[in-house]
């Protein structure tokens, strides 16, 4: 392929999502859908340039993001922690997965009137439930990888002389890393669900409460405007562990150039 | 006469300094005393006693399912025998694990470590000196994979995988080296090369080597002496003494081959005629 039509490949996935944009306008414009059920684009930006500059928009998106980034950082590291535990101590496993499987059968988002009369609506709920919330797909994930580490590389290794620590940072870690990257971008998903539905519910700021307040004074466009950016974020978010898997995993045949 | 002036030249090529020569010294010694392995009731090994010299190379064949992948696990302390003994050199000493390295049916490279990383695993502890890095690429030089060095495993074709393989076992300097099948995922002219390559380093080094084969040519095409697993017994110990390198189809390789096959197949024939 040449340099122009991979370019032009690339400006392909953009069509789709920019026409639907223009056909929206057009409607919006000649008045087809009206502006109390779903504003203009035009009008959805104007909103979300008043708001950035009276400072509420960087406000609330710093909350958010804070928020998010808190409890997968929490939930994450002790779902990483817990899943090389029981991915390379069997006995670790027999002590503790019974037990957390038997929790990741309750829905996290079930806890919310739970964690409200336990924390009330600060900071501390909503970093809860994303930590929860991210927990499990880690450790599934993580355990899973190293326990599905090749054997006979594992054999290898410790026919070649190499000491514990070796064979976790040689061996079983970069193994089980494809298999934590799937676990990481389920978690990525399941933390803005979680934020958005916290947020909404039970908050004093960030871009769910940002939302539910426009909507008490019937301003659609911010609405609009929150959802929009929750999708900014959560592709953002995704192209982020992407790029992170396309590093990291160079070597594995999936992420080769042909 | 000319039979006596291709003796003397001979004589003056092996003396030749810089000539490939054979250094039994190198290679470590194997003791088996009556050692056996059972799993519950299935005796795999019923007691193998045989004495390997340093600088040897022993092919072990057998049918599957003969114990001689278990001899072998036996042997690098993979598992541990439930009856008799087998060491590498001294009985009483403990050997040095660097020294006896294992090339398996399988590649068994990182995926996820360039070649050279993969070659540098073979050398354990030291492997991030400047002086492991130039002896991995001299070893790689050796099996004429040096250009590869940076690039994944996964590109390679499975008779290259299988000399960085060779490379890793070789970079140690080791005075065992012993062989599960190495070459039988290899298409055939790839074998054949492989062979070449093996019994090259081998005459380079002057390592023990014992080699795990269900292929009787290869075995023969290999090895100073060949023992013949049947029910977790040695069947036959036989010397071989062709000269090298050995060429495929003569006489006295095929007259060889007969005889070890007789032998392996000496029940089934019986069986197949019943």
């Amino acid at each position: 392929m040449t340099g122009a039509a991979r370019k032009l490949d690339g400006l392909t996935q953009w069509l789709l999502p920019l026409g639907i944009i223009a056909g929206w306008q057009l409607l919006s414009s000649v008045g087809f859908i009206p502006g109390r059920v779903l504003p203009a684009p035009t009008d959805v930006v104007l909103a979300g340039w008043k708001l950035l500059l009276n400072g509420d928009l960087i406000k609330n998106i710093w909350v958010s993001f804070w928020r998010a980034i808190v409890g997968f950082a929490i939930g994450g590291g002790i779902g990483f922690a817990l899943g090389l535990a029981n991915g390379l101590s069997r006995r670790s496993e027999r002590v503790l997965d019974s037990t957390l499987q038997m929790v990741r059968n309750i829905p996290h988002l079930a806890l919310i009137p739970l964690v409200i009369l336990w924390f009330g609506i600060d900071e501390t709920a909503k970093i809860f439930l994303v930590a929860l919330g991210v927990f499990f797909p880690i450790y599934i994930n993580t355990q899973h990888g190293i326990r599905t580490v090749d054997a006979q590389l594992v054999e290898m290794g410790r026919t070649y002389g190499m000491t514990p620590s070796a064979l976790f940072w040689r061996i079983y870690l970069p193994g089980a890393l494809p298999s934590i990257f799937v676990g990481l971008r389920y978690a990525l998903g399941i933390m803005w669900l979680t934020l958005i539905v916290a947020e909404t519910i039970a908050a004093s700021s960030g871009i769910g409460y940002m939302a539910m307040q426009a909507r008490e004074f019937l301003l659609v466009d911010v609405v609009v405007l929150s959802i929009l950016i929750y999708a900014l974020l959560g592709k953002l978010a995704d192209s982020t562990a992407r790029l992170l898997e396309r590093n990291c995993l160079a070597w594995h045949p999936a992420f080769q150039k042909s | 006469m000319t039979v006596h002036l291709l003796r003397q030249f001979d004589d003056a090529a092996r003396l030749a300094p810089g000539a490939v020569q054979h250094r039994p010294s190198r290679g470590l010694p194997i003791t088996a005393q009556w050692v056996a392995k059972s799993f519950g009731d299935k005796h795999v090994l019923r007691g193998l006693d045989f004495h390997v010299h340093g600088g040897q190379f022993v092919a072990v064949v057998g049918r599957s399912g003969c114990g001689k992948s278990t001899l072998l696990r036996l042997l690098l302390d993979l598992d541990q025998p439930t009856g008799g003994r087998i060491w590498i050199g001294n009985e009483n000493e403990k050997t040095d694990r660097s020294a006896v390295r294992v090339m398996f049916q399988e590649p068994r490279l990182l995926p996820w470590a360039s070649v050279l990383a993969n070659v540098e695993v073979g050398l354990g502890a030291n492997r991030h000196s400047g002086e492991a890095r130039n002896r991995a690429l001299a070893t790689l030089r050796e099996i004429g994979l040096e250009d590869r060095r940076a690039e994944w495993p996964s590109v390679l074709s499975g008779g290259q995988k299988q000399r960085v393989a060779l490379a890793r076992a070789l970079v140690s300097q080791p005075r065992v080296l012993a062989f599960d099948e190495p070459l039988g995922a290899l298409d055939a002219l790839t074998r054949i090369s492989m062979q070449r390559l093996l019994e090259r380093v081998w005459l380079d080094q002057g390592f023990t080597a014992i080699m795990v084969t269900h292929d009787v040519s290869e075995a023969i095409a290999l090895a100073d002496r060949i023992l013949v697993i049947e029910d977790g017994e040695i069947g036959l110990d036989l010397r071989n003494d062709l000269p090298r390198p050995r060429r495929r189809g003569t006489a006295e390789v095929a007259e060889l081959e007969r005889i070890i096959l007789d032998r392996l197949f000496r029940d089934a024939t019986v069986g197949e005629d019943a």
